[in-house]
């Protein structure tokens, strides 16, 4: 199952349109979106507005390719999870968030090569077409590095005079 | 300092926010922590008998909401008293650490690891007054400005 989240309630018709298109002519009837409110409405897979944290993560399981905006709550639970995952950038020049930070994030997990990104509408196509292509991250554990972690122990027990 | 257990504020907003804060948590080990965030879903993210409060949330675009959280936070900073503030953002995190500074806590400031090219607004802000200021990206890190430890992943 492929689970589509644009991981807030804000809408992502620019994603979802060119999965919605991709599942119709394919006729891939396993796709479930979460697509936030007020946008676009697909035609040719199940969707929900939101969804309750345990609905989230009963699709979550149950998926094995997460799609989702570059958001980083969605990014760190696939990778927590051992999914894989491909991200498309929000955009602040199309009136989709706030600021850019989104390719930011996208461009700098890509580097560390446990994301997929796809950065426009044609390369998610792309991607859609080639599935059996996308890499597979690493999973990680339950925790922050323990270099930060021990950095912040350090911090909070030694407190300055 | 012996036998003192010291009092921690853990702050966030929702979404990737809360996740990297969930993920400091065996840095909190052996503090009385108080966690405070923006949804009553997260509760369930802890362990049971978690000491979690909820705050209103706000973005830096509405002047209102941003007010009822500075407030919230405020008030909940007032009846904590904690030794250290800790946050991974946003705005809640930021007012946490102002406040909290003031009352004379130490604060530290972790820029979330989505600011991958530069630093958050708040972010920026934070840094000018926090005791410890963190970005996740080693080439963000620099001398007199933010230092990199590591990251959540």
């Amino acid at each position: 199952m492929i689970f589509v989240t644009v991981g807030t309630d804000l809408p992502f018709d620019r994603m979802l349109r060119v999965i919605d298109q991709w599942a119709g002519e394919n006729r891939c009837d396993d796709v479930f979106a979460q697509i936030g409110e007020g946008g676009w409405e697909p035609r040719h897979m199940p969707y929900r507005h939101f969804l309750q944290p345990p609905e989230f993560r009963e699709k979550f399981d149950a998926a094995d390719l997460i799609i989702s905006h570059a958001g980083m709550g969605t990014i760190l639970t696939a990778l927590h999870a051992g999914k894989p995952i491909l991200v498309m950038p929000k955009r602040a020049s199309l009136g989709e968030h706030r600021n850019e930070h989104q390719l930011a994030t996208a461009r700098h997990m890509m580097q560390l090569r446990n994301v997929n990104v796809a950065f426009d509408e044609t390369e998610l196509r792309e991607m859609l077409d080639h599935l059996g292509e996308l890499m597979v991250p690493q999973t990680i554990g339950d925790h922050a590095s323990d270099s930060l972690i021990q950095g912040l122990r350090e911090f909070i027990f030694t407190p300055q005079v | 300092m012996s036998g003192h257990r010291p009092k921690l504020l853990a702050i966030s907003s929702g979404g990737g926010h809360w996740i990297q804060l969930l993920r400091l948590r065996p840095a909190f080990e052996g503090c009385a922590v108080t966690y405070a965030t923006v949804r009553e879903g997260y509760r369930q993210d802890l362990e049971p008998g978690s000491d979690f409060r909820l705050i209103p949330d706000s973005n830096r675009w509405s002047k209102i909401r941003l007010l009822r959280t500075a407030l919230a936070v405020t008030h909940l900073l007032l009846r904590l008293r904690p030794d250290v503030v800790i946050t991974t953002g946003a705005a809640p995190g930021y007012f946490a650490l102002r406040i909290g500074k003031w009352l004379g806590a130490r604060v530290v400031w972790i820029d979330s690891i989505a600011n991958a090219e530069e630093l958050s607004l708040s972010g920026l802000k934070a840094g000018s007054f926090s005791d410890l200021w963190l970005t996740q990206w080693p080439h963000l890190a620099r001398d007199g400005g933010p230092q990199c430890f590591g990251s959540v992943l």
